[in-house]
């Protein structure tokens, strides 16, 4: 794949894994086995029967037509949000536990932002009867309560995190250091394409199944299965590469990445990455990421927990400089008039995540005949206090 | 020949190493802290570069980072504050950071402006032996500064060997797989772990850190090591009112 990862791990200019020692031997045991493991016809078939039987795959690719209507062309949703656990999350929970209980791992553990990939690894983590430990920002645990609850219900052990600004970095931040505390009986469910390598490889893998199903849906809607746009909002980017994975290297697709504006791109307030970051290192992959001048990591900003996050995954950072994706953002306001929107023309309550890749529709022109796939990554449940507190409802 | 080889070629045990992070508790004591240090008889020292993130640190050092960040260090401050290093303090000096300040600094200015003030060695544990070797050892190696290694009770043989081969000084073997600041508990498998590391004959000594806190986890760790580096417990006591005064109490603490 012209866009892949390298044997050293890299995509281009970033990728690599740093990591202190400690987490050395835990990094490098995933590295040598996940490509065996994930090859493995028995492995294959035990992930695509729990994807079927369990999450309820292939979600619909949904011609959504009062949206094809407003915005002059074929739009298409693919409906994440219909998987079991309300997100595209479960696809990499699944995933990584099978790879975890063949790791003979005992212990989960996992960060979380909008609480969606909490949810989704202790649900698995339920399924197989493995203890999980789910770190989650204390403000975060605050704006998504209902996933907490959930978590907590599914026999989860939520801690939160209170360090820095008690968001994703942060709990990601202390996820790694019980990682590093617990080197060999726990497993760490990374929900993103970030972290060293090979997590941003294992992740995108597993969340691929999107854009494979993708192209079969659309080739039965349209006779073609390359549509003209797909479409994604990017927080550490993980429904966003599964979304692109088989579209990389058809040069004809057109991939955008909406990011999150916050207050504004310039207001001091924003989570857009691309616009506000540069290169260098976060969570143990060289990347894009919002700092100061002195190399301290920014506190970003967004209304959607979820996209909370000051870096990008290493293969974003890749396509974004070689400009194979096209990087845009959308400001809170705009994401939560496009969920409003969403909700009343198609009956469909979106994550503020996915929120944002909608709202971008109003930014763009279409031919008629232009063929769009947008990933509803996420419903919008978890959101409804947000929605009602900013609509009045 | 920098300083830390010849502290090793002259002192055989008992080695005594202090970390602390500059710009904690407060701005400006970066060389007071050290020169007091030297003073109590510690024989080489740490000093830290504060990062917004950092994951292999505890809670008593992360605290120490963001006070030090929120009072203003960066390693334009750091440098601004050890240009008088080599005419208040002899023993070898290393710094110690992760790896992004470094990279958004320039790690070929860094390790320039290292050299320059009279620093003789740098601790990054997140910066990787593969990047290391292939893009920035040139670095290091042209301004005579040593790359000290991390060394866990995981850590392969062979992975210790290469290490080995990379490196000029010391090898900097954690007492147990964690994150910084938690009391080591001396177990069997700790001491079969030193032990491994002794029978390897390595040209570097080796000199332990993390969860030394006390004067009995130092004299443990020197049965099997040159000496032995206390951060977190250094740290913590440094929010002591006239910290500078009571420094060689602390020290003697640990070392008698």
């Amino acid at each position: 794949m012209k866009y892949g990862v390298n044997e050293h791990g890299y995509y281009g200019d970033f990728g690599g894994a740093y990591i202190p020692e400690m987490l050395y031997p835990n990094v490098e045991e995933l590295r040598q086995q996940y490509v065996q493991i994930l090859n493995d016809p028995g492995f294959k078939a035990e992930f695509e029967q729990l994807l079927r039987d369990y999450v309820g795959r292939p979600s619909p690719l949904y011609p959504a037509k009062r949206y094809s209507e407003k915005y002059g062309a074929n739009i298409f949703f693919k409906r994440e949000d219909l998987n079991h656990t309300g997100s595209h999350k479960i696809n990499n929970a699944i995933g990584q536990i099978l790879l975890a209980r063949r790791l003979g791992k005992k212990r989960i553990i996992a960060e979380t932002g909008a609480g969606q990939h909490g949810v989704a690894t202790a649900t698995v983590c339920a399924l197989m009867g493995i203890e999980c430990v789910v770190y989650m920002g204390e403000v975060d645990m605050e704006r998504q309560a209902p996933n907490v609850s959930r978590m907590k219900m599914l026999g989860a052990k939520v801690v939160p995190a209170t360090s820095g600004s008690k968001t994703l970095k942060d709990a990601t931040n202390e996820a790694m250091r019980d990682w590093i505390n617990n080197p060999v009986d726990t497993h760490y469910i990374i929900g993103s394409v970030v972290g060293p390598y090979p997590y941003p490889e294992m992740v995108a893998q597993f969340q691929s199944i999107i854009s494979q199903e993708t192209k079969k849906q659309l080739l039965e809607h349209t006779g073609n299965e390359l549509p003209q746009y797909v479409m994604a909002c990017v927080g550490g980017g993980s429904n966003a590469m599964g979304m692109f994975y088989h579209f990389l290297d058809d040069e004809s697709v057109k991939l955008i990445a909406v990011e999150a504006a916050g207050q504004g791109v310039e207001s001091g307030h924003s989570a857009a990455t691309t616009f506000l970051g540069r290169e260098g290192v976060l969570h143990g992959s060289r990347t894009i990421l919002m700092q100061t001048d002195d190399g301290q990591v920014v506190e970003p900003y967004s209304i959607s927990a979820g996209l909370d996050y000051p870096g990008i995954g290493p293969q974003h950072a890749h396509l974004y400089k070689v400009h194979r994706a096209q990087y845009v953002s959308i400001t809170d306001d705009e994401a939560l008039q496009a969920g409003l929107l969403c909700s009343q023309l198609e009956g469909i309550i979106p994550a503020i995540e996915t929120a944002h890749a909608l709202a971008y529709l109003e930014k763009m022109t279409f031919k008629k005949d232009d063929n769009v796939v947008i990933c509803i990554s996420g419903r919008g449940d978890k959101d409804l206090s947000t929605y009602i507190k900013y609509f009045g409802y | 020949m920098n300083r830390l080889n010849k502290l090793f070629e002259s002192k055989k045990d008992n080695l005594l190493s202090i970390y602390f992070t500059a710009g904690y508790p407060e701005l400006n004591t970066t060389l007071d802290i050290a020169e007091a240090l030297e003073k109590a008889g510690v024989d080489f020292l740490e000093i830290g570069f504060p990062y917004s993130d950092p994951v292999a640190d505890g809670p008593t050092i992360q605290h120490s980072s963001e006070k030090a960040l929120e009072n203003g260090m960066n390693l334009n401050q750091l440098f601004e504050e050890l240009i008088d290093l080599r005419k208040r303090v002899s023993i070898p000096i290393l710094l110690m950071g992760y790896v992004n300040p470094m990279v958004q600094y320039g790690i070929e200015r860094f390790c320039k402006k290292a050299a320059e003030v009279g620093v003789d060695g740098v601790i990054v544990p997140d910066l990787p032996m593969y990047e290391y070797e292939n893009l920035y050892s040139k670095y290091f190696i042209d301004n005579g500064l040593s790359n000290i290694f991390l060394v866990t009770p995981q850590t392969s043989e062979e992975r210790i060997r290469k290490i080995d081969s990379l490196t000029n000084s010391f090898i900097y073997l954690l007492s147990s797989s964690s994150i910084t600041g938690k009391n080591l508990q001396v177990s069997n498998a700790i001491e079969n772990y030193y032990k491994r590391i002794k029978a390897m004959q390595l040209k570097n000594p080796a000199v332990i850190g993390f969860g030394i806190s006390n004067n009995e986890a130092f004299t443990k760790a020197c049965e099997y090591a040159l000496g032995a580096i206390v951060g977190s417990a250094f740290v913590k006591f440094l929010a002591n009112d006239n910290y500078l005064e009571k420094i060689p109490e602390f020290v003697k603490s640990i070392r008698p």
